[in-house]
């Protein structure tokens, strides 16, 4: 059965987005033989979609601005269980990623000093919270994302790396030693099945926003790295922790930056109020996500809410006037006025916290080395395997990613990925062969799904999963109904491996990739379920009724969650600065 | 109940294309046009078409809608249905893998053709190159291309000679980085684009600019590029 | 850059001008005659010839003569490499482009020398 086409790279990198897409640039400068499997053209992923900027120190805006000062908020704003090594490498080699980026040609809008413009975001300060509002995120207009992403694939055409576009990345293959030796793929156009071999697999797969029935993410955001590394074994960590951006379209979910807040803009309740006010009285409207998005629930829940459901708050924009939107603002009221019928010119946007980004996932070093966990509790390497960008957990954002965050993180863990990846293939990497059996436990669910008979259809399954996440697992938690949620998704799990494949085609075949993707669905649901009532605290996005303390003593560490046990684990978070002592869990206001 | 007809062929099964229709209850509702082929898609899994972002940024899902070229996902049926009729096909121009996608290559091909990334071989500075904002406006209309395919799908000229006329999608990147202040490579990108096909096919029609779902303008583009030849050959 | 394909100039921006600067040409000397016939409204037979035979008349008209051979063959060699290529019309494309193009070229002298003829004959 594993009779199949295998391909040779020196790396493989999964996934076409802003992290893959920065790895593979590094690795294709080095002269490496190097490819990126990406199930839609590169331009495509969902990174495409980021609008407000990416954050980081380059002191445009205020001079004397420092990247210490921007750990210091990231590190506060992941409610101190992000790892700060990580953080402080990310806040310090930031600068230098982003000049690279704007070297590469993107069109960053400017200063009248010529330099690269930078807007205020949420959770940002100077001084280390002792300086006022800072602004800190670098902006090309609101389409920051789709800038980059063009940029970066610009970039990798000029090196001339190898693109499988519309490959769809199945499952790991690892060989005796579990060490992981690239995966099994589909061509999605022809429908040929070969085995991808490389001597370093890189995960980008990005995020897994489709598991909530309304959120900010693409169709495309599956979840296919988390799904792939469960099946194989590996464990997530952090992997409860969803944001949920204060301000989604209401009804369609599309993403309105919190640029938006940034360049003025405010949430207002039925009453015309500018509540935040009341929950954040210094930072206001730009106070971490997490605590906008409670905020804005709370003022829905208690009936203040706005339209005749009152199931939504409204973010006003039109005293910026229409010259300022125009300039700063255009991609917004394009999609203000297509989705949300209203002009942001004359009238406020209805909005409502929507899910948005993955902050947990595959845990990983600051040279993007997947780990896993011995039974000494002890990290271990899995060689041959690396993660960046949303699929990874370095983890920089703990449990609340700070807005412009992720753009930086990607850009800077998909470069030193690359260039750890570099470094290794120059001193050599000598992984054993995958055997033939190995080969085919990667294509067990795979051919589960092609020789499927009967079952329910993809979009009906896909809808339940969506809707238990959304009604069990959302912005508040509570024990009781999780374990309620856990018991729905246990009787959903035989549903989906039984799911109905009944068009067998090769050729372009969607329906098949909808049934691995929903495969990936469940597993990184399934996974956050457990972890989200294994953790017994609310802390940063983990909001839980019943637990409404943040519990320092017994959770101030990273949870784990073991894919074979289906049970959840503790790691330490990493308080080891290099430049200067660690900063200690303080209380978190804004 | 809304009438659809959608283009149809799957390669290993049907021997021609052909028109499929279906009937959607969108309980009166102005949904988009990728609504419509999802809810379509969730009766009939073999319906295929390409589909990301939903918002109008990724560029997956540039279809034929009732004749005009467009995103189905920024498509409302306000603008689509005609006589409670929508119709759905493929882009045209390029050759169809199944239903409602195409094969882009030729289109990918020519906007490689056009070195679309930036080109300056002076030593970078340790901060970013300066540029100031009027300079930067140059690149407005310009770099928010998203590479859907609907402008060039919609250009007979691309039609007739795909693999010799860039195209204008192509053209449009081409003027970005002729237009941008940082790159040094203008005469060099000049010098490829002077010849019969490349440029000069475009015959100044405008369905481009009539079909972009980001209201850009490339025909604008091409007449600066033109502009640009002559200057640069006097 | 697209290469290996014959044209009128030397490249798509010389092609280009010589269209832009034979549609001025013809279109001055079309203004022109209307010009002149509707100032002439009793116009006789000596009063054309004798415009005719002015060296500026024929030089005028010759060049317009010229500059319509010139922005014919360019538009029919944009009009044939569109619709008669491999693409559209098979393997026999180049053959039948070559016979209109040679169709083209004998058709276009004539008229010139005819041209010629007609005008240094008066």
């Amino acid at each position: 059965m594993a009779n199949i086409r295998t391909m040779s790279f020196d790396a493989v990198i999964v996934g076409g987005g802003g992290s893959g897409m920065r790895a593979a640039l590094q690795l294709a400068q080095s002269g490496y033989k190097t490819a990126v499997i990406t199930k839609v053209f590169p331009t495509r992923s969902h990174t495409v979609s980021a609008q407000g900027g990416i954050t980081c120190a380059i002191a445009s805006d205020d001079p004397n601005d420092q990247w210490q000062w921007h750990m210091y908020d990231t590190i506060k704003g992941s409610d101190y269980i992000g790892d700060q090594e990580a953080i402080e490498y990310m806040c310090q080699t930031g600068p230098e990623a982003i000049f690279e980026l704007e070297h590469m040609g993107l069109p960053f809008s400017r200063t009248e000093e010529g330099r690269i413009y930078q807007r205020p975001f949420g959770g940002q300060s100077k001084d280390f919270g002792n300086g006022g509002q800072a602004a800190r995120t670098c902006a090309a207009a609101d389409r920051t994302g789709h800038a980059l992403l063009h940029t970066l694939y610009q970039g990798n055409l000029k090196n001339e790396t190898t693109f499988l576009n519309e490959w769809y990345a199945v499952d790991i293959v690892k060989n005796e030693d579990n060490a992981v030796v690239g995966v099994v793929a589909i061509n999605i156009e022809s429908g040929e099945t070969v085995y991808v071999k490389s001597k370093a697999t890189v995960f980008a797969t990005g995020g897994a926003g489709r598991i909530y029935a309304s959120t900010t993410n693409a169709h495309i955001c599956t979840g296919d790295g988390v799904g792939m590394a469960l099946r194989a074994g590996f464990p997530v960590q952090d992997i409860e922790m969803w944001q949920f951006h204060p301000t989604g379209i209401h009804g369609a979910g599309t993403l309105v930056t919190e640029g938006c807040r940034g360049e003025g803009g405010y949430l207002i309740n039925k009453d015309g109020e500018r509540f935040m006010e009341r929950y954040a009285p210094n930072a206001k409207d730009l106070a971490g996500r997490d605590v906008v998005a409670r905020s804005m629930v709370l003022e829905i829940l208690e009936g203040r809410g706005c339209g005749e459901n009152g199931d939504h708050v409204y973010l006003k924009l039109d005293h910026l006037g229409e010259e300022t939107l125009n300039a700063k603002l255009p991609g917004i009221l394009e999609l203000s006025r297509t989705f949300a019928h209203a002009d942001p010119v004359k009238e406020p946007i209805p909005v409502v916290p929507t899910c948005h980004y993955m902050m947990g996932g595959i845990p990983t070093n600051v040279d993007g080395q997947a780990l896993t966990i011995d039974k000494d509790g002890n990290d271990q390497v899995i060689q041959g395997f690396y993660a960046c960008g949303e699929a990874a957990c370095v983890s920089v954002h703990g449990a609340n990613r700070l807005g412009g965050n992720s753009l930086l993180d990607l850009v800077v863990f998909g470069r030193a990925s690359g260039m750890f990846i570099e470094k290794q293939l120059r001193e050599g990497i000598n992984l054993k062969d995958a055997r033939e059996s190995d080969i085919e436990a990667a294509m067990v669910s795979l051919n589960r799904i092609n020789n499927s008979a009967g079952g329910e259809k993809a979009s009906v399954l896909r809808a339940e999963l969506q809707t238990i996440m959304q009604n069990y697992f959302g912005v508040f938690r509570r024990g009781d109904f999780m374990k309620e949620g856990i018991e729905k998704l246990n009787a959903l799990r035989p549903r989906i491996e039984n799911v109905a494949l009944e068009d067998k085609s090769n050729a372009f075949n969607t329906a098949r990739i909808e049934a691995l993707e929903l495969q990936n669905l469940f597993a990184t649901a399934e996974a956050t379920a457990i972890a989200a009532e294994g953790r017994t605290e609310s802390r940063g996005a983990h909001a839980r009724e019943d637990f409404q303390e943040r519990d320092d003593e017994n959770w101030l560490c990273h949870s784990v969650y073991f894919p074979e046990t289906k049970t959840l684990g503790k790691r330490g978070v990493n308080f080891n600065l290099k430049t200067r002592e660690a900063f200690e869990p303080k209380v978190r206001t804004y | 109940m809304l009438n659809v007809s959608i283009y149809r062929y799957n390669p290993e099964v049907d021997s021609e294309p052909y028109m499929q229709d279906f009937k959607v209850d969108t309980q009166g509702k102005d949904v988009m046009v990728l609504d419509v082929l999802e809810k379509l898609k969730a009766e009939d899994p073999t319906l295929t078409f390409r589909r990301s972002c939903r918002e109008g940024v990724c560029g997956s899902d540039g279809v034929n809608i009732s004749g005009k070229n467009g995103l189905a996902c920024i498509t409302p049926l306000s603008e689509a249905v005609k006589g409670n009729k929508l119709v759905i096909r493929p882009l045209p121009g390029l050759p169809v893998i199944r239903d409602l996608v195409i094969d882009m290559s030729q289109f990918y091909a020519q906007y490689e053709k056009i070195q679309p990334y930036m080109i300056n071989n002076t030593p970078a500075p340790a901060i970013e190159r300066l540029q100031s904002p009027e300079e930067r406006a140059k690149l407005d209309g310009l770099y928010e291309c998203i590479l859907c395919a609907c402008c060039s799908t919609a250009c007979p000229s691309f039609w007739w000679n795909p693999d010799k006329f860039i195209g204008p999608s192509g053209l449009l990147q081409a003027y970005r980085f002729l237009a941008d202040s940082r790159d040094t490579a203008t005469e060099e990108r000049l010098a490829n684009l002077d010849d019969p096909f490349s440029v000069f096919r475009c015959h100044g029609i405008m369905n481009c600019v009539q079909v972009c779902p980001k209201g850009l303008n490339p025909t604008k583009a091409i007449g600066h590029i033109r502009s640009m030849l002559i200057r640069s050959a006097t | 850059m697209v290469t290996s394909v014959t044209s009128f100039g030397r490249s798509g921006l010389s092609d280009w001008m010589i269209q832009r600067i034979s549609a001025w040409i013809m279109t001055a000397y079309v203004a022109f005659m209307v010009c002149y016939f509707v100032g002439n409204p009793e116009l006789t037979y000596a009063q054309w010839a004798e415009l005719n035979s002015s060296l500026a008349m024929r030089m005028f008209s010759l060049v317009t003569i010229l500059s319509i051979a010139a922005h014919a063959w360019i538009g029919m060699w944009c009009v044939l490499t569109d619709y008669v290529t491999l693409r559209l019309v098979g393997p026999k494309a180049t053959a039948i482009r070559i016979f209109f193009q040679l169709g083209m070229i004998a058709i276009t002298l004539l008229y010139v020398v005819w041209a010629i003829d007609i005008l240094w004959g008066i």
